[in-house]
């Protein structure tokens, strides 16, 4: 009976402490895993930076001004001035494109060149 | 233990019997006692005192031992319990209102040389000279061949000139990382941005300091890890910030003025939107400041905080607003106005020896007359006129968060006699920025209430105090429309904006003593729209002079209204103001289908 309990208690341990290795193990890994991650949210953060700084580098006033004179031909674009405010009821918004008249083929399941895939049912409708 | 009796009987009848004192037995046996019992305690008290200074031993030597620790073990960052927060760069950035980026950080590497390390030291000094013209060759030949085991080459260093150095193929040269500042928008806003410089500097890593403007009023808040990377936003408007420089780079070189600075301010708030002066310098490339000489000649040199200029005539709206407020005037009291007027042995003339005879308060206002201000003046009393100029800021720096407004600390006079009170009253006397000017228009816009000047964008702030009623506040605006419609100021209207505002013509003081009799500072001091006062512009002129057609002319009305109607008219759609016309908003016509536009007489 003893013995028997020895043998239990001595593998109980036995398998703790292999537990217990691996556990090590994986928790260093996910630590290491971590790091490199955390390495890396920094890079990116240094990239970000960078980037932010090149967009704010392009967007500065001085350079869009030089642009805006390049380009004047093109865009003709001057300085924002006060006769440029309307009033929304005033715009005339552009008139609604007509919706596409159904054509004869619509509804009718015509034939596709070789090579395409058959049409889908949610293709035909609007 | 056996108790010995204090009196035993035998030895009491022996020294009975011996004809001795009992008592001395009774004595010594008490003192037996008491030493034993004495004898006890001190055992006693000696453990707990073993004891006591174990327990201390073993405390202060944990903490010895975990300091010990701490000292001795190298520093690691926590691994296990981290937040994606702490890997931020050591300084914020600054940001616009919109959250556009004015200043920012960029990895950047230094170069360094350890001369010991190196193959063929005269290759590397030519080899670098190459790469980097501005360097000294002869310094560099001797340091690299000389005793020296660690030399800085360069502090920044570009990608490119990074790569070119590692062509050379030295091992003595090395590089270390270095976060830069970085100022994106070059000259736009350098007096408020200031700059930075490189502070403690090491192999691996240098602070960047900041050393002048925002940048060193807000160092400690840049550098505190506590913010986690949120940037440092201000009130300025980056388009605003550059329109209001363009167009004042264009007004100073039409009228011929050495410097110029221009002050927007939100009247409601205090909030900067944009504060220019120039010439101004790039905050990347920092120049030196002068040694010598007058420092506002250095582009450093921020007028508008820094200015101490009189202002002349912008002044008047002060007395005069603060007897409204007393009723002791309206706008309809007609007050002598006759020129020269005597103070003392003073005489009081009129611009260009005008002499208007009996004027309205109002017209006072709109012709600028120094007689009738200083009449106005006069019934306040010089202790009234003073304490409401203090009110208003006039005797304090600005309370601006910029590390170089201590030093705008307004000239004024220490006695206030008659005639102080008198040359006050028109501006003259009192040397302040244009910063102070402005924050006195935005109170007066304000309906009295008194405005503190901030570049911090959306801060919470107490109400002010009121020191203007907001009627007399609104009576001064209409006059200041006044002068705008029919007085001095006529070249500064803008269609739609209804630009209320004074100009203020003052001469320069000589160093010396005395006045220049032709170098003038023209300053223009408006608020609009005069209906719901929201914005502040004040903007001056050093040293203008406008050829016009009635030949040259140094007077505000001339020089800096008409540039200050231009920053209006650039500015005010940019800060999304509509005009308030009369005319018909234009109807924007539907496109024809066909491509085709109609045209009808």
């Amino acid at each position: 009976m003893r013995s028997v309990l020895y043998l239990l208690t001595a593998l109980s341990v036995m398998g703790l402490a292999f537990w217990a290795y691996r556990e090590n193990y994986r928790t260093q890994s996910a630590i290491s895993e971590m790091s490199d991650i955390q390495r890396q949210i920094g890079r990116l953060r240094e990239d970000l930076g960078v980037l932010r700084a090149e967009w704010a580098y392009l967007n500065r006033p001085e350079r869009l001004r030089q642009l805006v004179n390049l380009n004047f031909d093109k865009l003709r674009l001057v300085p924002f001035g006060s006769d440029q405010f309307v009033d929304v009821g005033q715009v005339a918004f552009p008139i609604p494109r007509a919706p596409e008249a159904p054509t004869a083929a619509a509804g009718i399941p015509t034939e596709r060149p070789a090579g395409y895939p058959p049409r889908r049912p949610q293709e035909s409708t609007p | 233990m056996i108790r010995t009796p204090l009196r035993p009987l035998a030895r009491i009848l022996r020294a009975r019997e011996t004809g001795e004192n009992p008592d001395a037995i009774e004595a010594e046996n008490r003192a037996q006692r008491h030493a034993a019992i004495q004898e006890k305690a001190r055992g006693s008290a000696r453990t707990r005192l073993f004891f006591m200074s174990c327990a201390f031993a073993v405390a202060f030597g944990t903490v010895g031992a975990k300091m010990g620790v701490l000292a001795s073990s190298q520093p690691s960052e926590p691994r296990v319990q981290t937040t994606g927060a702490q890997i931020i760069s050591q300084r914020a950035d600054i940001t616009d209102r919109q959250g556009r980026v004015l200043a920012t950080n960029l990895l950047t590497h230094s170069l360094y040389a350890h001369p010991q390390q190196m193959v063929e030291p005269e290759r590397a000094a030519h080899e670098l000279k190459k790469i980097f013209p501005d360097l000294d060759l002869e310094r560099m030949l001797k340091d690299f061949t000389g005793k020296r085991t660690f030399v800085w080459i360069k502090k920044k260093i570009s990608p490119e000139q990074m790569q070119a150095v590692h062509d050379i193929g030295e091992p003595g040269l090395l590089f270390g990382p270095r976060e830069m500042r970085l100022y994106p928008n070059g000259r736009i806003a350098s007096h408020i941005l200031g700059g930075a410089t490189f502070g403690k500097e090491d192999v691996a890593s240098a602070e960047v300091v900041g050393v002048a403007g925002v940048e060193k009023a807000f160092d400690h808040w840049l550098r505190d890890p506590a913010n986690d990377g949120a940037p440092l936003v201000l009130s300025l408007n980056l388009t605003v910030q550059a329109a209001m420089e363009e167009v004042l780079s264009n007004g100073m070189k039409v009228m011929n003025a050495k410097g110029a600075t221009g002050i927007l301010m939100e009247v409601k708030t205090g909030e900067i939107v944009a504060m220019a002066s120039l010439p101004d310098f790039d905050p990347n490339d920092r120049p030196r400041p002068l040694l010598k000489g007058d420092p506002s000649d250095s582009p450093l040199f921020n007028r508008a905080v820094q200015g101490q200029y009189e202002l002349g005539s912008t002044f008047k709206i002060f007395p005069v607003a603060q007897a409204i407020d007393l009723k002791l005037v309206s706008p309809t009291t007609m007050i002598n106005a006759k020129a020269p007027m005597k103070i003392g042995k003073y005489l009081i003339n009129e611009f260009r020896g005008h002499n208007y005879g009996t004027l309205s308060v109002t017209d006072i206002i709109v012709k600028s007359s120094n007689v009738g201000t200083v009449r106005v003046a006069q019934l306040l009393g010089a202790e009234r006129q003073k304490a409401f100029l203090e009110k208003l800021g006039f005797f304090e720096p600005t309370p601006v968060e910029m590390s170089e407004a201590p030093t705008g600390k307004p000239l004024v006079p220490k006695r206030w006699p008659a005639v102080t009170s008198a040359t006050v009253a028109f501006g003259h006397g009192l040397a302040a920025s244009p910063l102070h000017l402005a924050t006195a228009y935005a109170t007066v816009a304000n309906g009295g209430r008194r405005v503190e000047p901030t570049l911090i964008h959306g801060r919470n702030r107490r109400p002010g105090e009121q020191i203007l009623s907001p009627e007399a506040a609104h009576i001064a605006v209409q006059m200041l429309r006044q002068v705008v419609v029919r007085g001095s100021g006529r070249s500064a209207n803008v269609e739609g904006y209804e630009v209320a505002g004074k100009t203020g013509t003052a001469d320069k003081p000589r160093p010396t003593g005395g006045y220049y009799g032709n170098k003038v500072v023209s300053t223009f001091a408006s608020v609009f729209p005069a209906s719901d006062p929201q914005y502040v512009l004040v903007l001056s002129l050093d040293e203008p002079s406008a050829v016009g057609a009635g030949g040259e002319s140094r007077t505000a009305g001339a020089t800096s209204a008409p540039v200050a109607a231009e920053v209006i008219r650039r500015v005010a759609p940019l800060l999304g103001l509509r005009p308030a016309t009369e005319s018909q908003l234009p109807m924007v016509e539907r496109p024809l289908p066909d491509g085709l536009k109609l045209v009808s007489n």
